[in-house]
C-alpha cells in the first residue's frame, strides 16, 4: 500500500463539510428548546482564548464572531488568522489582553500567575483542562453553558459523539492490529522516537479506531522508546503524526523510508507505515472525528476505504 | 622506563578487559530476552530473526556508540585538564558542547530535513556548531598574544558557554512545543542510534583525534606542571598546545554530535583513573579512554532497562552519578 502525503493531509475542505453538517444539526436541534437554566451568568461578547481546542469549540458552536483574540498556536478555523495573537501557555501578553477589554478569558489551569492577574483585573476566566477523548465533548458542553450557547454546544458535541460512535460501531468485532502511534522523532532517522502511551486523547482515538496501542500499559501521554523495545513488541501498523499541514510527497516518502532501517518490523514488511499530516492531529477539539477517521482508514482500509 | 611500561601494560590489561567486557556484555543485557544461538543462526533469514535484529540493530550499535563517545569524552577531558592546567576542566568547558547544542537546536527548530551519507541534519549542524565555537575561542586566545594564552582560552570558553546557552534558550523559547521537546531531549544525550551510519560518520574524526592524543602524553606531563619548564626541556609548547586544543575539541565535537552533550564523563573518569594509576599522562590518557568507554556503555544499559519500556536519557544517569562525585572531588581537593 502506498499513500502519498496528499491523500492523508486532512485539509480544511473536509472540516468545512463537517462544520456545515454540524451547523445544520445545530439549527435542527436548537429549534423549540428554551435557553438552558444554567446559563445564568451574562453571555460574554468579547472572548480571548489561549487554548486552541477551546477556540475551535467556540467556532463550532457559533461563538466565533465573539472571539477577539487567540493564542499564537491557533490556526483553525481560517478566520482566526485575522485575529490578534496574545501569546500562549508560557507567554500570555497580559497588557494586550487587558487592552482588548475581554469579558471572558479562556486559559489553562496551570497558568496560575496569569489567572491571578486576571482576577485582580476582575476579568472573568474559564479554566480549560485537557484530558481524555471523552472529556472533549463534556468540556464543549460546559463551555457552551458558560458562553450562553448551551443548546448549540450540546448539538455540536452530540454530532462529534455520534461521529465517533459511528466509527466504533463500524469497526466492532474487527481484529485490532498492534499499533505504534509515533508523535515525534528526529527527521530522516529513527532517533528520539516519542510515542503515545496509554493515556490521553490520541490513545483514546487509536483505541476507538480499532487499533491496539503497543504501549497501552504505560499510563503516560507520551514516552521515549528504544529501538530494542520497538523490535521486541513488533508493531503490525505504525501511524506517525506530523503536525505540519502538508508535506511534499518527496519529504513524506523520505520520512517513510527512514523506517526501512528496521526491515524486520511487521509494519515495515507489510508496508503498513502511515504518515498523517495535519494541524488537527494535535488539537483535542471538534476535529477529533477527522483524526479518528484517518486512524481508522489506516488501520482498517477494508472497512473505511480512502 | 621499564616501570612505566609495566604499569602501562597492567593498566591496559585491566581497563582494556573492562571495556571489552562492557561492549561484549551490553548487547546481551536488556529487557527482551534473546537467545544467542538464535542471534547467530544463519539459517533464519535476518528479516524474520527478531533476536538477531535486536542484537545487531538495537543493542550493538548502542554499545559501540557508547564506547566511542565514552572513550572520546574521557580522553578529551584528560587533555583539557592538562592543557588548561585546571583539574576541574571538562571537554565542555571551552564551549564546544554549547556550540554543538546551538547548532542542533537550530537544525531542529528550522526543521532541516536534509541528510547526507546517513548523517542527519541535526548531527551535521551540531558538529558545525562545535567547530564554530572552537574557531571563536581559538581566535580569542590568539588575538592579544602571539602565543597561546590558556587563561584567555578558559575565560573565552566560559563566556562563550553562557552566551551560547542564552542563545539556546532563546531558540527554544521561540520553538513550537513539539520542537522544544525534541531540543530538550537532544540536550539529555541519547545513544540509541538505530544503525551504524552515525557511528561511521563520527569514527574518522575520533580516530584522527586519538592519533594526535597518542603523540601528546609526554609533553602533557611537562606542560601540566609548568609551560616554561616544559619549554626549557625542549617541548615546542605552542605546537603541543595547538595540537591538544584542536584534537580534543574536534573529538568532543564528534562525540557530542553523535550522542548529545553527555555530561560528567570527561571529569569523573580522568579523576577516578588518576586515583588508581597516578598522574602520568602516558598511563592516564589511554586508561581513561578505556574506562570511559566501559562506564558509558554500562550507564547506557541502566538507561535502557531501569524504567523500561520507557527510555531514560543516558545523560541523566551519568549526571546522577557524576554530580555528587564532582562535589566530593571539590571538597576532597582542599
Amino acid at each position: 500500500m502506498k499513500l502519498g502525503a496528499g491523500g492523508w493531509g486532512l485539509g480544511t475542505g473536509g472540516w468545512a463539510l463537517g462544520a456545515s453538517l454540524t451547523l445544520a444539526t445545530v439549527v435542527l436541534l436548537a429549534g423549540g428548546h428554551a435557553a438552558s437554566p444554567l446559563a445564568q451568568q451574562h453571555a460574554p461578547l468579547r472572548i480571548v482564548s489561549l487554548v486552541p481546542s477551546a477556540t475551535e469549540m467556540l467556532f463550532a458552536m457559533g461563538a466565533g464572531p465573539r472571539v477577539v483574540a487567540v493564542s499564537s498556536y491557533d490556526h483553525f478555523p481560517p478566520e482566526v488568522e485575522r485575529l490578534p495573537r496574545i501569546g500562549a501557555l508560557v507567554d500570555p501578553d497580559v497588557e494586550r489582553i487587558l487592552s482588548l477589554r475581554p469579558d471572558l478569558v479562556i486559559a489553562y489551569s496551570s497558568q496560575t500567575d496569569f489567572l491571578a492577574q486576571l482576577e485582580r483585573a476582575s476579568i472573568p476566566v474559564y479554566v480549560y483542562r485537557h484530558g481524555s477523548l471523552a472529556d472533549i465533548t463534556v468540556g464543549m458542553r460546559d463551555l457552551g453553558i458558560r458562553v450562553g450557547l448551551a443548546e448549540q454546544a450540546r448539538a455540536a458535541a452530540s454530532a462529534i459523539d455520534r461521529g465517533l460512535a459511528d466509527i466504533r460501531t463500524r469497526l466492532a468485532g474487527k481484529r485490532r492490529p498492534r499499533t505504534m502511534l509515533v508523535i515525534g522523532r528526529e527527521p530522516q532517522s529513527l532517533r528520539a522516537i516519542n510515542v503515545s502511551g496509554g493515556y490521553g486523547f490520541l490513545h483514546d482515538l487509536l483505541d476507538l479506531a480499532g487499533g491496539d496501542n503497543l504501549f497501552a500499559g504505560v499510563k503516560r501521554e507520551s514516552m521515549m522508546v528504544a529501538t530494542e523495545t520497538i523490535l521486541a513488541r513488533a508493531p503490525e501498523v505504525i501511524i506517525e503524526l506530523h503536525y505540519s499541514d502538508r508535506a511534499s510527497s518527496d519529504t513524506a516518502a523520505r520520512e517513510r523510508e527512514a523506517w526501512n532501517l528496521l526491515p524486520g518490523l511487521p509494519a515495515v514488511k507489510k508496508g503498513r507505515v502511515y504518515l498523517l499530516y495535519g494541524g488537527e492531529l494535535v488539537v483535542p477539539g471538534p476535529r477529533v472525528v477527522l483524526t479518528a477517521q484517518a486512524f481508522a482508514r489506516a488501520l482498517h482500509p477494508d472497512v473505511l476505504p480512502h | 622506563m621499564t616501570d612505566v611500561r609495566r604499569r602501562l601494560a597492567v593498566s591496559m590489561l585491566v581497563f582494556g578487559s573492562l571495556a571489552f567486557l562492557a561492549v561484549i556484555g551490553a548487547p546481551l543485557l536488556g529487557t527482551t530476552p534473546i537467545r544467542l544461538a538464535r542471534v547467530f543462526d544463519r539459517s533464519i533469514p535476518f528479516a524474520d530473526n527478531v533476536d538477531a535484529q535486536i542484537f545487531f540493530i538495537a543493542r550493538l550499535p548502542r554499545a559501540l556508540a557508547g564506547a566511542l563517545v565514552g572513550a572520546t569524552l574521557a580522553a578529551a577531558g584528560v587533555v583539557f585538564q592538562a592543557l588548561l592546567r585546571n583539574p576541574l576542566a571538562t571537554p565542555f568547558t571551552l564551549g564546544v558542547s554549547a556550540g554543538a547544542a546551538l547548532g542542533a537546536m537550530l537544525a531542529i527548530t528550522w526543521r532541516l530535513h536534509l541528510s547526507l551519507w546517513g548523517v542527519s541534519a541535526v548531527t551535521a549542524a551540531s558538529f558545525i556548531g562545535s567547530l564554530c565555537a572552537v574557531g571563536i575561542v581559538y581566535a580569542m586566545a590568539r588575538a592579544r598574544h602571539r602565543g597561546f594564552s590558556t587563561n584567555i582560552l578558559l575565560l573565552a570558553g566560559v563566556t562563550l558557554n553562557s552566551f551560547f546557552s542564552a542563545l539556546i534558550l532563546f531558540v527554544q523559547y521561540l520553538a513550537d512545543s513539539a520542537e522544544a521537546l525534541r531540543t530538550m531531549r537532544w540536550l539529555m544525550g541519547d545513544l540509541d542510534i538505530a544503525g551504524y551510519g552515525p557511528l561511521l560518520a563520527a569514527l574518522p574524526l575520533c580516530t584522527v583525534a586519538f592519533v594526535a592524543f597518542a603523540w601528546l602524553p609526554r609533553a602533557l606531563n611537562l606542560l601540566s606542571l609548568d609551560t616554561d619548564a616544559a619549554a626549557s626541556r625542549g617541548v615546542n609548547v605552542l605546537r603541543v598546545q595547538r595540537v591538544a586544543f584542536f584534537s580534543a575539541s574536534m573529538a568532543t565535537g564528534a562525540a557530542v554530535s553523535l550522542g548529545g552533550p553527555i555530561g560528567f564523563i570527561g571529569i569523573i573518569i580522568p579523576h577516578l583513573v588518576r586515583l588508581m594509576v597516578g598522574a602520568d599522562h602516558r598511563i592516564v590518557l589511554p586508561a581513561s579512554a578505556l574506562f570511559g568507554a566501559a562506564f558509558l556503555v554500562a550507564a547506557d544499559v541502566v538507561a535502557r532497562t531501569a524504567m523500561a519500556p520507557v527510555e531514560l536519557p543516558v545523560g541523566i544517569i551519568t549526571a546522577l552519578i557524576g554530580g555528587p562525585f564532582f562535589l566530593w572531588l571539590l571538597v576532597r581537593q582542599r
